[in-house]
């Protein structure tokens, strides 16, 4: 009763606490010290006092209110609110509506019974305002009905879903799938009918639905996985977007339906070998070959199929990734449940540090993410290895962390650096946290039983431990001694005997104990001391506490048993004593062994099997984690939390056997998305930050959405389903086959190219061919989301940017997939000048860039983010008049000619007036080095950007391209220098051509520089991705994990360049290069070392 | 998802509840009361507790719980996150979070906390929209409602909430245009008694006050960005362009907002620009130890080291201290055994140092250990990681 509120209107009440919901609720708002107003209700004002207050039944708070006094007028106030309330909602003006409103949810969100407000919220609400123009009226109107719990409502409440469910703001649509689960509480009968509102909100396509309604699904029908089918990529495409709230949910329920629908990507780990072409590339023209595509890839189809990851699944995982920097620690770990369940080893890695960081956030997010992390670490204990210190207990931290740290320490702990967390667990051993301290105690004996090495140096450091002064830390050591010792007691007869001569000083009753059972399991390891320390106790035994006793009873049993010759009368003494003990259990336990050990007369049937009841041989504690099969339990979960299913949890299905049909996501291009009249189609909502991943369409760029509140120009984009976005990419493939861009004919066969080559691959593709065109979903409106990195990217008119693509094509077959992956370096990480509109990057080259990246599941090392080089200024926009250009080198190859780098020339017009006529003037150029010019762009209006694609044969060498930029009035000379990396492309092979071609490259094209790897570069995918930025060059599979091999050919000579990065754990690396180029090679090697040890 | 909300202070009493579908009744709290005996310390209270028909999750702030009460499988730390969420707003709210500040706003605090959840899923949890929604008490306000009985509810309608940009609101005016960023760093290290760093790791923050007429788009460029190991971002800050550029491009919401925050991991390059020279020592057979510390400053490239606060745990044996300090003031608290000593600045012509005697418990054999010694100190000015140094511009 002490925490129950004192209001003076409780002692009127009958009954108390508990005595009913009314109760609870009266007293809940109204805290105020005993006697006396409450000191905020002067502050009220007496509406607010009304709708404190609650319906007829709430008397009380009334009384406590307004004093002691008598009743005041229920009756009066009862209608008077109505009326009030009825008045405002019956008002024209909007705010007085919505004040209402809230008033009646605050009422009936406290539990209130709101029923007799029913008529008129239904009247002025449900039949009015839900057909109010105002957007906001609306979904306020719809709060405010699906909150009252009356069941007589529930036909409306269903009509009014419905309703909104097909809103026109996307608000009200939200608002709907709030109710769902409102409406499912009050009446489950209605599920059928609300799967289908769900299923109608789920094809909803803005970012502002996609959460409230997933959230409705997992509250009504989980189990309804096909609905999930047609909107995955969506969802993963918005999810970006999504609020903060919504994302969480979402992710949970799409890693429940990966594992339903997708392949476990561990089952074959050698995914190097695979071809990660896949059917990504299967685009839009693979529809129109649909059937004989189709019957290509079955030919190829092998038998067995290998693993081959589901583009879906590979979208899934990519578009998560960067919600691991999402401020919302909920966030974070829901992407680090995804990826722990779904992503193949190799790519699990990435949220470790991001689960990391968490650790510095409220000590309730670190409890959490500990037991998660506690759980991961048995499983995959590499992933954390690297950040092992963070894991070291702070003074400062709460208990209960600590000991989940300890736990982590030790499930981290290995052969190498058990050294250092021992060392730990030493300084730990002295913290005055005595539960602590046990737990270290423990943890340490953990360490010993797991890591053979160690175990000896433990036992002698809990062995001194026995001499601590305190008797949790003793007590604690013994034990773990104790079972340390039953797992090999043959070796440990010193210990045995050390702890043998701890009896004399240790007085700690626990300790001395264990010890003697230890004497008495193992006396025939000691056979001298032991009747000599029961010897000892005998004759100190009625000094001894009670649980003493019991084992050195215990021991002259076991000794009698073994060496009766030298114990027989110690052991009657002792029992002698024991009979007549002040304690009844240890008179007993005298009695009982007697009986068992000592022949009597009667036949001695016990006495024949007393040894083999004393001394069985009795297994070794098991010393484990008790977070060991935790992960049964989706991480994250409150279940995994609470090792017990809680109500609610939605099993994580096992991956299945065979995938199932794939197609079932793929959506049909609804008819109007191929209008031709972009125009027509706007967006109400467009995601923020559309650019920041995954959704932006080229068509929304392209957009210009006047509605569009959002004051960025660029990020305009949309809830374009993968559907729409590739239909989107369907048409501007249409528009090219009919030549309408009108610019370039090279262009045009470059396309007709790149389709050649998409087809081929789509043969040549594992998968099925249903899952070819399914692929080409995603794929392009990955690309185009690619394509929209650049946040400086303006509106470009559709025609417009098809005019400035640039000829590209991918002619070198033998590079293709290593090329393809680097193509990504499109946006480099150097700094770029933020001078207001700029570059536009919307070039077919930026379109495929994003196809390989979605295309590169099977080789996890290349996904890594290449940034090559970054974006140079060739021009700057003041020395250029308002004309800047920028340079890239786009690690493509040059359609025109192999032996060209292709650099991507990007303008941009910041002066007032049109540029026209830019063309490249006579160049200047050493001997060897031409230039492929790119053609005329024949003007740029102020404001807008370009980007062209020239070829330079830099000859092998790293000689300056200097030439003339010409506009019609001005030229400008420029000079294009190339890094030695960008001199060459990758090469594809396998590690033993690697090492045959190797072979001949040594002596003089040999050179080798040794290095030491800083700490921040020594995982796989910090190396990859520095060597591929610095240079061209296609990772070659290798069988050791510590070795890294790349290969390349320079462009023009066409020579192997051969790298090879031998990094030792330690840190100490070598690093060779063969080439016969010698030049070359000595300046990869200066670049590549200067870029790993940066 | 979210089913109630109780928030209970630390001597146990309820002082208020929110319920968001069905009541509750507060008795669920008294499996919460149980577990709170049995840590003993209030940071030691298993944030999530079983019941037999709920799970109550809480954290602690300010000296308060906040308990949630949940019915079904939702992930923990959605629910954590949103109570700190919820405790961040009342803290934007009111300044301060605590109880009688959200006793002397109930209104209020019912109205935010009805706008931030609906039938328990998070509706409105950005302080833009709420603030829009529900306005904050002001003194003239709260004597203009009561005076003229109008309510902190805001007679606009929340146009935020259909944005884009929900966390910014819609024309948003001023007359002085200005934007602040801080950057604070929090050098966080573990030092062994020899004092040779352990771990040492810079965790920094930018929060930034942004009052920028209209819809800004920012961008903020580091000298240095690849010293940031890791960050995490404000949902504003679009992750594309950092990915690519390592730039911060971002539409700010208005007001006080957290920007980033990053950890640089620089293990063994972090000075610590304090040092503490300690002599403790208890003796055996002695009733009286001796206590001596000094705090002096190292590599602090000639910034005043301030706020300087030496906390420590002493060993339960010990029963006073009696100390004098070269300066500041000092407490030493004979039931937590906790001494805390807040030095203030630090000269480093005079070091400052705390001597004295403790009288230990008579017959007590000598603690095994010194105890930890906590140093807080800040240095303005000073960026350890060398991180910022930052420009920004922006267009509009």
């Amino acid at each position: 009763m002490q925490r129950f509120l004192q209001l003076p209107g409780a002692v009127v009440r009958p009954g108390g606490r508990g005595a009913g919901a009314a109760d609870q609720e009266a007293a809940s708002p109204v805290l105020a010290p005993e006697g006396g107003p409450p000191p905020w209700y002067q502050a009220l004002q007496p509406e607010e006092l009304r709708w404190l207050q609650a319906p007829e039944e709430d008397t009380i708070p009334e009384a406590s209110l307004e004093g002691p006094g008598p009743e005041p007028g229920q009756s009066q106030s009862q209608p008077l609110r109505h009326d009030d309330l009825k008045e405002m909602l019956d008002t024209n003006k909007d705010s007085l509506k919505l004040e209402a409103m809230k008033r009646i949810v605050a009422m009936i969100a406290r539990g209130k019974n709101a029923s007799d407000l029913f008529p008129a919220v239904v009247k002025n609400v449900a039949c009015k305002n839900i057909e109010d123009p105002n957007q906001l009226i609306r979904a306020s109107a719809l709060r405010v009905l699906s909150s009252i719990r009356v069941p007589i409502i529930v036909p409306i409440m269903m009509l009014a879903i419905k309703e909104a469910a097909s809103d026109m703001s996307p608000y009200v649509r939200k608002t709907a799938a709030h109710a769902i689960p409102k409406l499912y509480s009050l009446d489950s009968d209605q599920k059928d009918q609300l799967i289908e509102v769900i299923e109608k909100l789920l094809a909803d396509k803005t970012t502002l639905v996609a959460g409230s309604v997933v959230m409705a699904f997992e509250e009504v029908c989980p189990e309804r996985i096909d609905l999930i089918h047609k909107n995955y990529r969506k969802l993963c495409n918005l999810l970006i977007d999504v609020e903060e709230w919504g994302q969480v949910v979402i992710i949970s329920m799409l890693t429940r339906y990966a594992r339903t629908q997708f392949l476990s990507p561990t089952q074959n780990e050698s995914l190097l070998e695979e071809n990660p072409e896949k059917a990504f590339y299967g685009s839009e023209e693979d529809e129109a070959k649909g059937p004989g595509s189709e019957e290509a890839t079955t030919a190829a189809l092998p038998a067995r199929k290998p693993y081959v990851m589901d583009p879906d699944h590979r979208l899934l995982l990519r578009n998560t990734k960067p919600l691991l920097q999402s401020r919302s620690a909920a966030v974070v770990m829901a992407v680090a449940q995804l990826y722990f369940h779904l992503a193949p080893k190799a790519e699990v890695g990435v949220i470790a540090k991001a689960l990391v960081r968490l650790l510095r956030s409220h000590s309730e997010v670190q409890y959490v993410v500990l037991q998660n992390v506690a759980t991961m670490s048995i499983k995959r204990r590499g992933m954390f290895e690297p950040y092992l210190k963070s894991f070291y207990i702070r003074s400062t931290d709460p208990t209960q962390i600590k000991i989940l740290k300890l736990e982590v320490l030790t499930n981290l702990a290995n052969e190498t650096n058990i050294p250092t967390v021992l060392r730990e667990f030493q300084t730990y051993i002295r913290s005055m946290d005595k539960d602590f301290v046990a737990a270290t105690i423990q943890a340490i004996g953990r360490c010993a039983t797991n890591i053979g090495r160690v175990r000896d140096t433990c036992l002698n450091g809990l062995v001194q431990l026995l001499s601590n002064r305190d008797e949790l830390v003793v007590a604690e050591s013994v034990v773990v001694i104790k079972k340390l010792l039953q797992m090999q007691p043959a070796q440990h007869g010193e210990i045995i005997k050390h702890l043998a001569k701890l009896t004399d000083n240790i007085q700690v009753p626990m300790a001395r104990a264990s010890i003697l059972w230890l004497i008495g399991e193992y006396c025939e390891h000691v056979p001298k001391i032991a009747p000599d320390v029961l010897r000892k106790m005998a004759k100190s035994f009625t000094a001894e506490e009670d649980i003493v006793k019991l084992q050195v009873i215990n021991l002259a049993a076991k000794l009698y048993l073994t060496n009766s010759k030298q114990t027989k009368l110690l052991t009657q003494y002792v029992l002698s004593l024991a009979k007549y003990d002040q304690n009844y259990d240890i008179r007993d336990r005298a009695r009982f062994t007697r009986q068992l050990i000592v022949p009597s007369e009667q036949g001695g049937a016990l006495s024949r099997h007393a040894k083999k009841l004393f001394l069985a041989p009795k297994p070794a504690p098991v010393l484990e984690s008790s977070f060991k099969d935790r992960d049964h339990f989706q991480l994250g979960s409150l279940s995994h939390l609470l090792n017990a299913k809680a109500t609610g949890y939605q099993e994580l299905p096992d991956w299945p056997e065979e995938a199932p049909d794939p197609s079932v996501r793929n959506v049909e291009v609804p008819e109007w998305t191929k209008c031709s009249n972009r125009e027509k189609r706007k967006e109400k909502e467009k995601p923020f930050y559309s650019d920041s991943e995954g959704e932006s369409g080229p068509t929304e760029s392209a957009d210009s959405d006047p509605e569009s509140e959002s004051a960025s120009d660029s990020k305009s984009s949309s809830e374009s389903g993968s559907g729409e976005s590739s239909s989107e990419s369907d048409s501007e493939d249409q528009e090219e086959e009919k030549g309408k861009s009108s610019e370039s004919e090279q262009s045009e066969e470059e396309s007709g190219k790149r389709k050649m080559k998409k087809r081929k691959k789509v043969a040549e593709g594992q998968g099925e061919g249903s899952s070819s065109d399914e692929g080409s979903d995603s794929s392009s409106s990955s690309s185009e989301s690619e394509r929209t990195s650049d946040t400086e990217e303006e509106q470009v008119e559709p025609d417009s940017w098809r005019k400035k693509t640039p000829p590209s094509s991918k002619s070198a077959p033998v590079a293709k997939e290593i090329s393809l992956l680097d193509l990504e370096d499109f946006t480099p990480p150097s700094v770029q000048p933020v001078s207001p509109p700029t570059i536009v990057s919307t070039s077919l080259a930026t379109d495929l860039e994003g196809l390989t990246l979605t295309d590169s599941p099977l080789v996890p090392s290349l996904l890594s983010p290449v940034s090559g080089v970054g974006r140079q200024e060739l021009l700057h926009r003041v020395a250029g008049e308002g004309l800047a250009v920028d340079y890239t080198f786009s690690r493509q190859p040059f359609s025109g000619d192999p032996h060209m780098v292709s650099v991507h020339i990007h303008f941009s017009n910041s002066s007032e007036t049109p540029i026209k006529g830019l063309h490249v003037g006579t160049p200047k150029l050493p001997p060897g080095i031409s230039i492929q010019e790119f053609p005329e762009i024949e003007s740029l209006a102020p404001g807008e950007s370009a980007t062209a694609v020239m070829g330079i044969n830099f000859c092998d060498s790293t000689q300056v391209a200097n030439f003339q930029l010409c506009t019609q009035t001005r030229q400008f000379y420029v000079s294009i220098q190339p890094p030695v990396g960008e001199l060459m492309a990758p090469v594809f092979m396998s590690e033993n051509e690697f090492k045959k071609e190797q072979g001949k490259l040594t002596g003089m094209s040999e050179i080798t520089e040794k290095l030491t790897l800083p700490d921040t570069c020594r995982s796989d995918h910090i190396v990859v991705q520095k060597v591929t930025t610095v240079a061209n060059l296609g990772r070659v599979p290798c069988g050791t994990s510590d070795e890294y091999r790349f290969a390349g050919r320079t462009l023009t000579s066409g020579s192997l360049v051969l790298l090879t990065l031998d990094a030792r754990p330690t840190g100490a690396a070598q690093l060779t290069v063969n080439s016969e180029k010698m030049v070359i090679g000595t300046m990869l090697v200066k670049d590549v070392v200067q870029a790993l040890t940066q | 998802m979210i089913h109630s909300l109780f928030l209970i202070n630390s001597s146990g009493d309820i002082f208020l509840e929110k319920h968001w579908k069905s009541v509750v009744s507060r008795s669920v709290c008294d499996y919460f009361f149980e577990a709170q005996e049995r840590a003993t310390e209030a940071e030691n209270v298993p944030p999530v507790i079983p019941t037999p028909h709920h799970y109550l999750l809480s954290v602690y702030r300010h000296k308060i719980f906040f308990v949630a009460v949940i019915q079904t499988e939702v992930p923990p730390l959605f629910v954590i996150e949103f109570l700190h969420r919820v405790v961040d707003t009342f803290q934007d709210y009111f300044g301060v979070c605590s109880e009688p500040v959200i006793k002397d706003n109930v209104v209020v605090v019912y109205e935010v906390l009805e706008e931030m959840l609906d039938n328990g899923f998070p509706l409105a949890t950005e302080s833009n929209i709420l603030k829009e929604l529900i306005k904050p008490p002001t003194i003239l306000r709260t004597v203009v409602n009561t005076i003229t009985g109008s309510t902190n509810v805001g007679d606009q309608l929340p146009t935020g909430q259909l944005s884009v940009v929900p966390w910014r609101r819609t024309g948003v005016k001023y007359t002085n245009n200005e934007a602040y960023f801080d950057v604070i760093e929090e050098i966080d290290a573990i030092i062994d008694k020899s004092g040779s760093t352990i771990t040492a790791e810079i965790q920094g923050v930018i929060d930034a006050c942004v009052k920028l007429t209209g819809m800004p788009d920012l961008t903020l460029s580091f000298m240095n960005p690849r010293l940031l190991d890791d960050v995490s971002f404000h949902p504003c800050v679009r992750f594309k362009r950092w990915e690519s550029e390592r730039i911060l491009s971002f539409i700010p919401p208005d007001g006080n907002f957290r920007l980033l925050s990053y950890h640089v991991s620089a293990q063994n390059l972090v000075a610590i620009p304090v040092y503490v020279k300690h002599n403790i020592s208890f003796r055996d057979s002695s009733s009286l130890g001796r206590f001596e510390i000094t705090v002096g400053p190292k590599q602090t490239m000639g910034k005043t080291i301030e706020g300087v606060i030496v906390t420590s745990q002493m060993p339960k044996g010990v029963l006073n201290m009696s100390l004098t300090p070269s300066q500041g003031t000092h407490t030493f608290d004979p039931v937590t055994k906790m001494l805390s000593w807040d030095v203030g600045k630090i000269n480093p012509q005079k070091l400052p140092s705390l001597k004295g005697t403790m009288s230990l418990q008579a017959g007590a054999s000598k603690p095994d250990e010194n105890p930890t010694i906590n140093l807080h100190f800040k240095i303005q000015q000073l960026a350890i990681s060398g991180v910022p140094r930052s420009l920004h511009s922006k267009t509009f």
